[in-house]
């Protein structure tokens, strides 16, 4: 492989990358507080990218002139609120009524309320692929030699940055997160010390959604296809990728969707590439074979 | 205990026969009615196979499609490509010979999946609950994908030409079979280990019962079923696609399992004849033109009923609808009432 290759490969796992960052930032959050696998989580991703699909041309036309990169922007906050409402919802009626019940049956809710959003989806917007609008004019950019970089690309990953920041400020540094954390610690001490738990795991939920619907948009800006199962695959890689950086750790996650992106990518690239699929769960399976705890994590002996 | 012993024995005799008699009538049957009840064979034998795992032993496993396509694809493989010398060595193609040949390809077609079970196993039982479940999940999906990519069974195209051995009676013969094996052997003493196992599995550990022999076991064993039930699958259809055997029938199956009520069998096997009638029928629905539109498309889309099955089921009734019935020691992890009053929300360790 030569250089110009490896590094054009380099770039487009990267932008890969970033969105199995951004949804695999959710399961981390959501396993963080409540300890179980939102399996509908991949689905909110797809739900993303269909508000993007039918609010794109709704509130695109109204910002013309000095206006116009404030567009893109809009369409993508309106994806993230729904999204996040979507979250809250699905926790209120689904998981909330099973809290405290054994791990098995909020599993298999989640795995149902999954299927839903997925079939359902297909109910509702059909399940022909569609093209997704051109929310950014999608270019390569010039000035960067032999290799490609365009600006759906571009501007994905910045966005992707932009919000994993936030992210993190949002944990470290306000009152919600530092509840959220203290949640995630020992959930008994934290409602001791005042925190309301529903309001900490609605919130979680919310913001995990959020991301996942800013990445369902920033995906389809690179892969302008999407259709009601599309968020199967991304959901599950997302997931080895956040089990790969040690779930519950937040920059264990997003440095885990990078690697995942990168080796999928240059196996994409290789002779095995009808291998591809088959990639994350080999990663998953001798991840959770040889260091459960993920990159990050840390060893946790079990109570008895 | 003996006595218990024997009615199965006698119950199992009895299912056989009525198989072999039921098969003679075949013939008379309507061709797409004979295809549903072949599939509601396979799939009860999918589903108590699946029961033994998910249900008997509490280790949540998405991968059952996997070991079936397994299963399948050996047989289909077998029955196609040696077909030819196995009459020959048998002098000609005769009802005897056929039924060896189909004999020995579905047991090969049981013995590749048991193989694959135990590999499969061995490494992924160490895990619980979500986790095995998504890494069984994702050894079906690596069992597919290889799959597509062998050509010398079609790869993505598909295996067609296969012969339609499968009857009537082999159909529930091997659905009796594998009720009579797993009731037998949640009955038995060793069996026991399986149900405690599910129950406690650090109590188990601590009274010396060896968690990971139950579990490879029971994974073993349902695998080799799921092998048996692909090969009737292939040699129904004549024709198999790596895509057919997708995270979406695993799900299937879960859905049976759960409906019929984790760990039990008679359940379970209801839920399979329910489950199998029930998608048959929306067919009909869905093209029922009086109906409203929105009823027809609802009834052409299956995952979504199945979906809310799953949901409705695990709010209201998580035992499923057998949860008592023939249901063994203790409460079990999916029914009774919690013991604690109010256990803390959030997450318990481990």
């Amino acid at each position: 492989m030569n250089t110009t290759l490896f590094f054009q490969q380099l770039i487009n796992g990267l932008s890969l990358g970033a969105f199995y960052a951004l949804i695999a930032l959710g399961y981390t959050m959501v396993y963080g507080v409540l300890r179980f696998i939102n399996f509908a989580h991949g689905d909110v991703f797809m739900i993303g990218g269909f508000c993007g699909y039918y609010l794109t041309p709704r509130l695109l036309p109204h910002f013309t002139g000095s206006l116009t990169p404030l567009g893109p922007v809009v369409v993508l906050l309106v994806t993230m609120m729904i999204c996040a409402l979507l979250g809250i919802i699905i926790e209120k009626l689904a998981y909330r009524p099973l809290r405290g019940k054994p791990k098995l049956t909020v599993l298999i809710t989640a795995i149902g309320v999954s299927l839903f959003l997925e079939y359902g989806g297909q109910f509702v917007f059909g399940p022909d692929p569609k093209s997704f609008p051109e929310l950014v004019p999608d270019r390569a950019i010039e000035g960067t030699g032999a290799l490609t970089v365009t600006t759906a690309q571009l501007t994905a990953f910045s966005i992707a940055i932009v919000l994993l920041v936030a992210l993190t400020l949002i944990v470290k540094r306000s009152r919600l997160g530092m509840a959220m954390r203290a949640l995630s610690n020992n959930p008994t001490a934290a409602a001791l010390m005042g925190v309301n738990l529903d309001t900490i795991i609605s919130f979680t939920f919310g913001l995990g959604s959020a991301l996942a619907g800013a990445a369902g948009i920033l995906y389809a800006l690179s892969y302008p296809s999407i259709d009601p199962l599309m968020g199967i695959l991304p959901g599950i890689k997302a997931f080895v990728a956040a089990v790969l950086g040690g779930i519950g750790n937040l920059p264990g996650a997003a440095v885990g969707g990078l690697i995942l992106g990168i080796v999928e990518t240059f196996v994409g690239g290789s002779e095995f590439s009808t291998y591809r699929d088959a990639i994350a769960f080999s990663i998953l399976i001798i991840i959770l074979l040889f260091r459960p705890a993920g990159l990050f994590g840390k060893t946790q002996a079990e109570k008895v | 205990m003996t006595h218990y012993r024997r009615i199965k024995q006698i119950a199992l005799l009895v299912a056989i026969v009525l198989a072999l008699v039921g098969s003679q009538f075949s013939g008379r049957i309507n061709s797409y009615y004979l295809q549903v009840i072949l599939f509601i064979g396979i799939n009860i034998t999918l589903a108590v196979s699946l029961n033994l795992i998910n249900g008997y032993t509490g280790q949540f496993s998405l991968g059952h499609a996997g070991f079936m396509a397994i299963g399948a694809y050996t047989a289909a493989y077998l029955s196609t490509q040696h077909s030819a010398g196995f009459f020959q060595a048998l002098g000609g193609v005769s009802n005897l010979s056929t039924a060896l040949l189909f004999v020995w390809v579905l047991l090969a077609g049981g013995i590749a999946a048991a193989v694959a079970g135990f590999i499969v196993g061995v490494p992924s039982l160490r895990l619980k609950g979500d986790y095995l479940a998504i890494v069984t999940l994702g050894f079906g999906e690596i069992i597919r994908v290889l799959i597509q990519n062998t050509d010398a069974v079609g790869g993505p195209r598909g295996y067609s030409g296969i012969a339609n051995y499968t009857t009537l009676f082999w159909t529930y013969a091997i659905a009796a079979l594998t009720i009579y094996v797993v009731v037998s052997m949640i009955d038995s003493t060793y069996g026991r280990g399986f149900l405690t196992v599910r129950d406690d599995e650090i109590a188990a550990e601590a009274i010396g019962i060896n968690t990971t022999r139950y579990k490879v076991t029971a994974f073993v064993l349902g695998a080799f079923f799921a092998g048996v039930a692909g090969g009737l699958y292939a040699h129904t259809t004549t024709y198999i696609n790596p895509s057919g055997f997708d995270f979406q029938l695993s799900i299937q199956i879960v859905v049976m399992v759960i409906l019929g009520g984790m760990g039990s069998t008679i359940g379970v096997t209801f839920a399979a004849i329910l489950l199998t009638l029930l998608l048959e029928y929306l067919r009909f629905v869905a093209a029922y033109e009086w109906l409203p539109d929105f009823i027809r498309r609802v009834a052409a889309n299956r995952m979504i009923i199945f979906s809310l099955v799953l949901i409705a089921l695990m709010l209201l009734r998580p035992q499923g609808l057998f949860g008592t019935v023939g249901r063994r020691a203790g409460g079990g992890r999916m029914g009774g009432t919690p013991k604690l009053p109010k256990p803390a929300p959030g997450p318990t360790p481990n």
